[in-house]
């Protein structure tokens, strides 16, 4: 199966460690894996900020770089879905066939791969930050505010990893307060939720904080640097790629 | 009422100033969540009971021309007067007349979201009427001269502490009280004393059974019952979207209400009133105020779902830490947001950018209203209208142009890593929040780009 | 044009096409002791519950609870000699001093401990909200599972007014501090007869 690899902009930019990470996991579940290089950003910057009508752009470049693909798979919870709801191009048809191709890296592996076991070990105790875009939008993991049985496919991916101590934290899943333009829109509360976040994880003796997306990891570890934390943040294909 | 004038993002920011008092907010509204959890996960049907109230709703919404026609004809057989109002102006007026016509300047209100919309309290204070608010988080920050914060808990801004100050003041309370039975014991006899002098008395309406022409009002603490059954005249004001089809719905409605609001199985009073006693008056107030155009807007129309349960407030980790004043606007959190555009965008703009689209709300709403999906369709419609802040969007039409165009991506890409690495100090500066309270990352050397291209054959 | 015009002319012009009403708005709860359902949720919203053979039973305990009480009333034959006084007023201001009102509830619900009252049951409809004190006396034959199925059983505008009570009244409006006894009676003590 051949997997047009979506590295959003951040990532690309300024964590190309998660998208080295990612991969080489999709290589090692045996995937024949393809970066598009002309590939940018989803155009979610903007459309969260109230401007998705400057994001056509982005659409044709997006169609562009990823037809013809099986599947088209990203790290980010948050990226994904806004392709999959609002990706929309002059070639409408392949916009649509696009939209229902794409998936996050975690979803892809538990669903279309089936992964049943990793190779990779990570003995330390981690947080997971169950990021909302992934989680309520995509479905990633059971809400808590449904009363549904419980899942979670991250959570399923880490507890194949050798080592690996998955705390349970007060809130499960609570926002982590990044919100795209939020962070620096509405820093008070955006800050506030951060730190709330975190501490959720500290109280619980995390050694890492994983999760979905790196844009909220990215917020979480502002706020563990500014307080001086020993604690880390890792993408979730950091982790599922680790070796001792 | 102090209208605070400040946008979202300022107020929120003075409300964080004080971090013990944000994070005592926050618990204790988080508390009503998990309490709301408790009480829904005791239904195996908690969903499909969702799902039936979202349905009745939809259909309510497709049907209410002829569900108001068909209540309006029910409830004169039954005796009462049914009035319809426009706008605010309209409802307020047709009250005071009312009023006026029992040859009182007094008036006792139970809780009713309507009459805040309206500012009828304002209203009647201007025209010489008294108006008494009998719930007690109500009578609270009325005393304050402040608006409710919170649908359902509307002083659950204020620690007991304030409370006692206020009530010290107002009712004559031992100074330094703070003891919640003490407290409560000096407001039931104040308004005890109220009811049974109040010849009007107003209340609202949760739902209105178009089948019968009756109201139902919910209360835990009787007051709305205490006024209306005391008074000559009884009020009772409702946005016209609160009428269902028939009583056997109430089934559906009543058993998600409570549950979703404090986690109480129902509240301790659900009164069903059809007919004024023997020598009452009884009128309804039908008021649109917004509400048809709001109806016509095929993203927006589900918001008049609502059942005001304030599920979604509790929920909503952004009006846990910014509070309910921080949304300027009488109904506050998600669903306000959602809401209050379509009264005055203008005034309004900044309210679907106080969150981050983390979709709780829309989980824990009973009608299932995909709240946090409207929050994004009005930010398109508010900055296409133009009600952005200056720059914004120029701003984004640079940042559009940068990242639809791979070559300028890579450039821009190149120089942010570079001055973020060598100077960091540039971007380190006052002028960029993220800083406040947030390190960024350690730009690395080269792209994810970059390194495929050079480690692509290897 | 009248503003009742304008509205529903507005409000035709914009609702959207007809949606149908869900196939299935009633559900089924199934306890497996509906009087034991009821008073754990009863005791639960700080209501006091006690399962009586007979009326006998229920004047033993209310002359223990209450004794000496003035200003008690009821509406209920069997207990008559225990009042002293008459919900049955035509001003009801006149019940503002009213102490202990003891009625009857006709349906009661397990899920929520809910119990539906009417003018059927209530001389004044202030009576259950001004009284200092609430008893309600209902029969564990009249006990129905959920609300659905109390509202398949009534008929809500038989009399002009009826409610749901649900425990004694309550705030928690200062700090969410629980306070029973609001504005309505200070406390509730429900009797359940065979």
């Amino acid at each position: 199966m051949k997997v047009g690899l979506f590295i959003p902009c951040y990532i690309d930019q300024f964590y190309p460690k998660v998208a080295i990470a990612t991969l080489k996991l999709l290589q090692n579940v045996g995937c024949e894996v393809d970066y598009p290089l002309q590939q940018t950003c989803c155009g979610q910057p903007m459309a969260n900020s109230g401007y998705e009508h400057l994001t056509g752009g982005c659409n044709e470049n997006f169609v562009r770089n990823f037809s013809g693909y099986d599947y088209i798979v990203s790290p980010s919870g948050s990226c994904t879905l806004h392709i999959k709801h609002h990706l929309h191009a002059s070639n409408e048809s392949e916009a649509s066939s696009i939209r229902s191709r794409i998936y996050e890296l975690t979803e892809f592996l538990t669903d279309v791969v089936k992964v049943s076991s990793l190779k990779a070990t990570f003995p330390y105790r981690v947080g997971l930050h169950q990021s909302c875009h992934g989680q309520r939008g995509l479905h990633l993991a059971q809400m808590s505010e449904l009363m549904a049985p419980p899942f979670s496919k991250p959570a399923q991916l880490l507890n194949l990893v050798d080592g690996l101590d998955l705390v349970q934290l007060d809130r499960r899943d609570e926002c982590c307060g990044f919100g795209g333009t939020f962070c620096v829109t509405e820093e008070a509360v955006s800050a506030k939720m951060g730190k709330d976040r975190v501490a959720d994880h500290l109280r619980h003796g995390v050694n890492y904080i994983t999760g979905v997306d790196v844009s909220c990891l990215m917020h979480l570890e502002g706020i563990l640097k500014r307080a001086n934390s020993a604690v880390q943040v890792k993408h979730i294909a950091e982790i599922l790629t680790a070796t001792v | 009422m102090n209208q605070l004038n400040l946008d979202h993002a300022s107020a929120a920011v003075a409300f964080n100033k004080d971090e013990p008092r944000v994070d005592w907010h926050d618990e204790t509204l988080w508390f009503v969540r998990t309490k709301r959890d408790r009480a829904a996960a005791q239904l195996p049907e908690w969903e499909q009971l969702r799902e039936a109230a979202s349905q009745i709703k939809n259909h309510v919404l497709s049907n209410m021309h002829d569900l108001l026609a068909q209540f309006e004809e029910n409830a004169k057989r039954n005796g009462i007067t049914v009035h319809w109002a426009e706008n605010a102006d309209e409802h307020n007026a047709i009250i005071h007349k009312l009023i006026q016509d029992a040859g009182v300047t007094r008036m006792v209100k139970s809780k009713s979201m309507l009459t805040e919309e309206c500012h009828l309290n304002d209203y009647l204070t201007r025209h010489g009427i008294e108006v008494i608010d009998s719930d007690l988080g109500e009578r609270i920050v009325q005393m304050r001269k402040e608006p409710p914060s919170h649908i359902v808990l509307p002083a659950i801004h204020l620690k007991k502490s304030d409370v006692g100050e206020t009530f010290h003041e107002h009712l004559g309370t031992e100074k330094g009280a703070t003891d919640p039975q003490y407290l409560t014991e000096a407001a039931r006899q104040h308004l005890r004393d109220t009811f049974l002098t109040r010849k009007v008395a107003l209340t609202g309406v949760n739902f209105a059974i178009a089948e019968t022409g009756g109201f139902v009002v919910c209360t835990n603490e009787g007051n709305a019952d205490m006024g209306a059954h005391l008074a000559d005249v009884h009020i009772a004001a409702m946005g016209f979207e609160k009428i269902i089809p028939r009583a056997e719905h109430l089934g559906v409605f009543l058993r998600l209400l409570a549950r979703s609001a404090t986690g109480q199985p129902i509240t301790t009073f659900s009164s069903h009133f059809h007919r004024p006693r023997p020598g009452q008056e009884m009128h309804i107030v039908i008021v649109d105020n917004g509400r048809s155009r709001q109806l016509g807007r095929p993203d927006f129309r589900n918001s008049l779902k609502c059942i005001r349960c304030a599920a979604c407030l509790n929920t909503c980790p952004v009006y846990r830490r910014s509070g309910g004043h921080s949304y300027h606007s009488a109904i506050a959190g998600p669903i306000g947001s959602i809401l209050a555009p379509n009264l005055d965008m203008k005034l309004n703009a900044d309210l679907p950018f106080a969150s981050t689209l983390c979709g709780s709300c829309s989980n824990v709403c009973p009608v299932k209203i995909d709240i946090h999906d409207q929050l994004y369709k009005w930010r398109q419609v508010l900055m296409k209208e133009g009600y952005g802040p200056g720059g914004k969007t120029a701003a984004m039409k640079a940042m559009a142009t940068v990242l639809e165009s791979p070559s300028l991506y890579r450039m821009a890409g190149k120089i942010g890593r570079g001055v973020l690495r060598f100077t960091p100090v540039l971007a380190e500066n006052r002028f960029n929040p993220w800083y406040n309270q947030r390190e960024m990352p350690e730009p690395p050397a080269e792209s994810f780009r970059d390194w495929y291209i050079n480690n692509k054959k290897a | 044009m009248t503003s009742r015009e304008k509205i529903l002319a507005n409000i035709k012009a914009n609702q959207p096409d007809l949606r149908p009403l869900p196939e299935q708005y009633t559900f089924v709860s199934s306890f497996p002791d509906l009087t034991k359902q009821f008073i754990d949720v009863l005791t639960f919203v700080g209501g006091r519950a006690l399962v009586v053979p007979d009326y006998a039973a229920i004047r033993a305990d209310l002359q223990a609870q209450y004794p000496n009480l003035t200003s008690v009333a009821t509406t209920i034959p069997e207990l008559a000699d225990l009042a002293d006084r008459t919900m049955d007023v035509s001003d009801p201001h006149e019940l503002a001093d009213l102490n202990l009102a003891i009625i009857e509830g006709p349906i009661a619900v397990a899920e929520n401990a809910a119990i539906w009252v009417d003018e059927q049951q209530l001389p004044q409809r202030v009576a259950p909200m001004i009284t200092q004190y609430l008893v309600i006396v209902i029969r564990q034959s009249t006990l129905v599972p959920n609300m659905h199925d109390a509202y398949k059983q009534l008929k809500v505008d038989t009399t002009g007014f009826g409610t749901f009570i649900c425990g004694p009244s309550k705030t928690a409006d200062i700090e969410q501090s629980l306070v029973i006894g609001a504005h309505g009676a200070r406390s509730l003590t429900v009797y359940l007869l065979p």
